[in-house]
């Protein structure tokens, strides 16, 4: 098996901001139990930026440290800023994944665009 | 400090028994000589073969001009199908299978649908159980094999491989059974159970790498896979492997001497186990039978967990255990052993296999359930599918 790239490993050991925001300005889920990945991030909206983000994952190795890192570069960006992470950049961030992992598991970056479309809506 | 290293995956590998490794030494050095060569340096390696043979024969009860060697079960199962198939076409063109068959027995009979072959699977029951009703429906006229597996080596599963082979063979059709999970870890006996065919392999016995053997009653005929020279009465061309071979040989004498202790004390370590997990974890599920399931086998499920995650968790803490998760397999898919006997999706995505070898005992159980449940704790809290479960609670 291909190994992970020791940010990955280090995201997965410490996974940041585990959690759900309560009363939160946003949220956005992606993924099912059937495919084996499933990610819900909460986000936190103030003066246009991303005050906080947490999230809870169902998944492997990969899905974890990518929700992890995802919320590390989501935390204090504008929205507009953090409407522009893609999953690409996640995966770069984080020093790479496994080929078979980069659709399946790498839905990090979705699941916040999710969030921030659904404080965009709600706001109307 | 020593890190901790518990290897419960011994089915993805487990070490040589050091008595093995002894019987296989001199096969490099000394005794290099090939066993067709009709001067000393042959004979003496031609010897070691017949011993060989003689000793793989011994733990299936067979005779020994019965075994051929190969280099692998997927080798062995590919032989049985390819070549019976291939041998008895005249004779007719339908197969019977089960569900939960490994890969190298599912996979070829795609090949020969392929060519013309129609392949019954047979469904299982939750246990992984096939219905000896359903095996008898499903032989006909047509029908030239029935391929099933004497035990899962996913769930351990064990089928109930006499009166399964009887059905067939007393409506005429070759019976074959892949035993790979289960010899060294059950009693077989292909006299008295009337098999046709049977696959065994060197390192689930604690034997080495590459050495196999496909066991061929006599009176079937074979096409042969690789075509060449008359080694294994030609059904298996090549040079043998003689290192491989010699210790498949001691590694099956060991198992065959020791079978009734390794069988208790697998049983004992993985009940306890079992026992161990389930008073010390809430949410588990067992996968497979509970009681009619290989010695050295344990499958459970973790709900609301995925099962790569929990696998890599108990790697950091030194415990080496595999799991049936879509994330751990190359092709992306949840085990279909575990979707065939009829596991939810999530579930199935949550499962562990722990496979027990002759070196975990009694002791480790505690530091492994220990871990087992820190790490589902600590994944359970960062799971969605937790988290609604404890709001609608």
């Amino acid at each position: 098996m291909q190994a992970y790239s020791d940010k990955v490993m280090e995201h997965f050991k410490n996974p940041r901001n585990i959690g759900e925001i309560e009363e939160p300005d946003g949220i956005g889920e992606v993924g099912n139990p059937v495919c084996g990945d499933m990610m819900k991030f909460t986000i936190k909206v103030a003066d246009n930026r991303i005050k906080d983000v947490k999230y809870l994952t169902f998944g492997c190795g990969a899905a974890i440290a990518v929700s992890s890192i995802v919320s590390e570069m989501a935390i204090g960006k504008t929205l507009e800023e953090a409407r522009q992470i893609t999953n690409k950049q996640v995966a770069e961030e984080l020093g790479g994944l496994p080929g078979n992992k980069m659709h399946c598991s790498n839905l990090g970056a979705d699941a916040l665009h999710k969030a921030i479309e659904d404080y965009i809506n709600k706001k109307k | 400090m020593k890190m901790t290293i518990i290897n419960m995956d011994n089915m993805a590998g487990s070490h040589l028994d050091e008595k093995v490794i002894a019987s296989m030494e001199p096969y490099f050095s000394f005794h290099y000589g090939n066993p067709s060569s009709s001067h000393d340096l042959g004979i003496a390696t031609g010897k070691a073969l017949n011993e060989a043979r003689e000793k793989v024969a011994g733990l299936i009860s067979a005779d020994a001009d019965d075994i051929i060697f190969t280099s692998s079960a997927t080798e062995s199962n590919n032989l049985a199908l390819k070549g019976l198939a291939m041998a008895g076409r005249k004779k007719g063109n339908h197969i019977v299978t089960s569900a939960t068959e490994h890969f190298s027995i599912l996979n070829p009979l795609k090949t020969l649908q392929k060519e013309g072959f129609t392949v019954t699977i047979l469904p299982v029951d939750n246990y992984g159980l096939i219905d000896p009703i359903a095996l008898d429906k499903a032989i006909n006229d047509h029908t030239i094999l029935v391929s099933i597996q004497t035990a899962n080596p996913e769930i351990g599963t064990i089928q109930t491989i006499d009166e399964l082979a009887a059905i067939a063979i007393e409506r005429g059709v070759p019976f074959h059974t892949d035993a790979t999970a289960a010899a060294g870890w059950m009693p077989i006996d292909v006299k008295k159970t009337k098999i046709s065919l049977l696959t065994l392999a060197g390192d689930q016995l604690n034997g080495p790498r590459g050495s196999a053997a496909l066991y061929v009653k006599a009176g079937h005929r074979l096409q042969p896979l690789l075509e060449g020279g008359i080694q294994e009465r030609g059904l298996r061309s090549g040079t043998e492997n003689v290192p491989a071979i010699v210790g498949f040989g001691e590694a099956a004498h060991l198992a065959q001497q020791s079978i009734h202790e390794r069988v208790k004390k697998m049983a004992s370590v993985r009940d306890n186990l079992k026992e161990s997990f389930f008073s010390e974890i809430p949410y588990l599920h067992i996968n497979g039978h509970p009681e009619k399931r290989l010695p050295n086998n344990l499958n459970i499920s973790v709900q609301f967990v995925e099962g790569e995650a929990l696998l890599m968790r108990l790697n950091m803490a030194g415990i080496y255990v595999s799991s049936g998760s879509s994330c751990t397999s190359q092709a992306l898919k949840a085990s279909h052993v575990l979707t065939a006997i009829g596991v939810p999706p999530e579930l199935a995505q949550g499962s562990l296999l722990f496979t027990l070898g002759v070196g975990n005992s009694l002791e480790e159980v505690p530091y492994v359930t220990a871990e087992l449940s820190k790490a589902a704790e600590l994944l359970r809290n960062m799971s969605p599918l937790y988290q609604q479960f404890k709001k609608g609670e």
